[in-house]
């Protein structure tokens, strides 16, 4: 009797330490995606490729420590492959460098001359997180992170590192136009450098600027928001345009 | 009173070297919107040098930025620094003027009190001085308005930019205006003080050069303690005050609030001080006056 009552024990602590062993190996294999990073990427890539150009209406607002502006009316023009002009319609707006990195289309155009690697899942948000590495080492931009929703098949957000002109990231909210892959809102973050005029060229008037002013002056993050307010798509953008 | 101004006013009017004054600033308006008409390209790059690093700036975007409001913003930065030797050189002359050519004492034989003259005297030169400064205003203004036309105004400042939508920008033209017709009183005001002691114009008119000079050059100076004991105190740190009303408040994330002044109290402050001087000034100036043996 009790050794058929320690069999069945130590068969059970074998099935354990089996089950213990072999339980990496099912998670694994229960969470490999669907899809591959190139797959996904490539899906992106024909839907983006569905728009030749495009001309939208948007307000554009500035956010950049020492900036004070008013919310602009922009005209964001689009041509393949990589043509971006934004252009207040009648006053003046600051627009930072690297903004044409608004449109993906300058990474999706080129996908073949990336190495696309495959990082896994956000944590938080369970956005697919893909890798584009250059494979060019002089290309200007150095790596290239993607945060996917792949049952949408839309980029949400781009952090782009480039050799001279610092991270670009792009967040991205979608809507009317999410079939061309077009967002119905853009926050285009970018770092500035410090900005400093001598008191003898501006003859200031001093106030006396409280130092929370002062130190907020010192950040060295901007941001630009464009909400599209309407596209119209490929019906043809001149070239006179970008010039 | 009125006639008795209208004579100081002719006097004023009538001499040739009042309209000296006015065609200095004809010409340096000119030449400066000449020069940005001619090359503004230059002038602004030389502005957004501190910025090309952070923000690209397309031909389209300067040819909006350099427009009258600008101009004219660049024009009153420079002119209301020199437009003072220009008020003093009437203001100055008022007094001393009169008594370099003999006739204050004959001008007194007149049933006027000294108080009542010297208040018309004071009074002719503010309003040649508001003249000088609407001749200014017409030229840098609307001159400016008109060659370059108008768009938003960019306002650089040393440590910020301060964007202002064109519809929100006239009323704070003529609000500054209406601060520089204050400030340049002040200035005539001391002049007109200096005036009292002297028995020729040149003695007034270098003598508020001269103090102009060095408390600008204090006003300028980034020294703490002149900035917290002498600085709050000088006139000259106030007269710029006219560009607190082109410096606006924002939003949190940045966005201009329409209609808004960054600091009001501030400005309202310094227009409280430079009336004060003008008070005293003017004060001093008569009761020194009342008191004077005129010999000439």
């Amino acid at each position: 009797m009790n050794r058929t009552i320690r069999s069945i024990t130590r068969k059970k602590r074998n099935f354990h330490l089996i089950a213990v062993l072999l339980l990496p190996a099912f998670l694994s294999f229960s969470f490999t995606e669907a899809q591959t990073a190139q797959e996904v990427i490539a899906q992106i890539k024909a839907k983006v490729e569905k728009v030749n150009d495009y001309v939208a209406q948007g307000k554009l607002k500035t956010n950049v420590a020492f900036i004070k502006a008013p919310v602009a009316n922009v005209k964001i023009y689009f041509k393949k492959p990589n043509k971006v002009r934004i252009r207040n319609t009648s006053g003046i707006s600051f627009i930072p460098k690297g903004s044409v990195n608004i449109s993906l289309d300058n990474v999706f155009t080129d996908i073949d001359s990336y190495d696309v690697i495959d990082a896994g899942r956000d944590a938080k948000t369970g956005l697919r997180i893909i890798k584009l590495l250059p494979l060019n080492d002089t290309s200007e931009v150095v790596l290239s992170t993607l945060y996917i929703d792949d049952s949408k098949i839309l980029v949400m957000k781009a952090t782009t590192t480039t050799r001279d002109n610092g991270t670009y990231e792009l967040q991205m909210t979608y809507g009317r136009y999410a079939d061309f892959g077009l967002a119905d809102k853009v926050i285009f973050s970018f770092n500035t450098r410090e900005y400093k005029l001598p008191k003898g060229v501006t003859f200031d008037y001093d106030t006396g600027g409280t130092k929370a002013e002062e130190n907020k002056i010192k950040d060295r993050k901007g941001k630009v928001e464009i909400d599209y307010s309407d596209y119209v798509i490929n019906k043809g953008v001149p070239d006179s345009v970008f010039q | 009173m009125w006639e008795l101004l209208k004579i100081e006013l002719l006097k004023i009017f009538r001499r040739p070297r009042t309209y000296i004054a006015f065609g200095a600033i004809t010409a340096i308006v000119f030449l400066v919107q000449l020069a940005l008409k001619l090359d503004g390209k230059s002038y602004i790059d030389l502005l957004l040098s501190n910025l090309s690093g952070s923000f690209e700036f397309s031909d389209e975007f300067k040819s909006k930025l350099l427009n009258g409001y600008l101009v004219c913003f660049a024009i009153l930065t420079a002119l209301l620094i020199q437009m003072p030797l220009l008020v003093s050189l009437i203001a100055g002359d008022s007094i001393a003027g009169e008594a370099n050519m003999g006739t204050l004492r004959l001008s007194l034989i007149r049933p006027v009190g000294r108080t009542k003259y010297m208040i018309v005297k004071f009074l002719a030169s503010v309003i040649y001085t508001i003249a000088l400064l609407i001749w200014m205003a017409v030229l840098a203004l609307f001159g400016s308005m008109l060659i370059f036309g108008t768009n938003d105004m960019v306002v650089l400042r040393s440590t910020g930019i301060d964007q202002i939508a064109a519809s929100d920008v006239m009323w704070r033209y003529f609000a500054a205006f209406g601060y520089a017709a204050v400030a340049l009183t002040t200035i005539a005001a001391l002049a007109f003080l200096l005036s009292v002691f002297a028995e020729n114009s040149i003695g007034p008119i270098i003598a508020t050069m001269s103090i102009i000079i060095v408390f600008t050059i204090l006003s300028e100076m980034n020294i703490p303690f002149y900035d917290d004991s002498i600085k709050p105190w000088l006139f000259t740190t106030h007269m710029v005050a006219w560009k607190g009303f082109f410096y606006v408040k924002a939003t949190d994330d940045g966005v201009t609030i329409t209609g808004s002044i960054a600091n009001l109290p501030a400005i309202l402050k310094s227009l409280t001080i430079l009336l004060g001087y003008i008070a005293g000034f003017v004060f001093i100036a008569i009761w020194v006056f009342r008191k004077k043996d005129i010999l000439s």
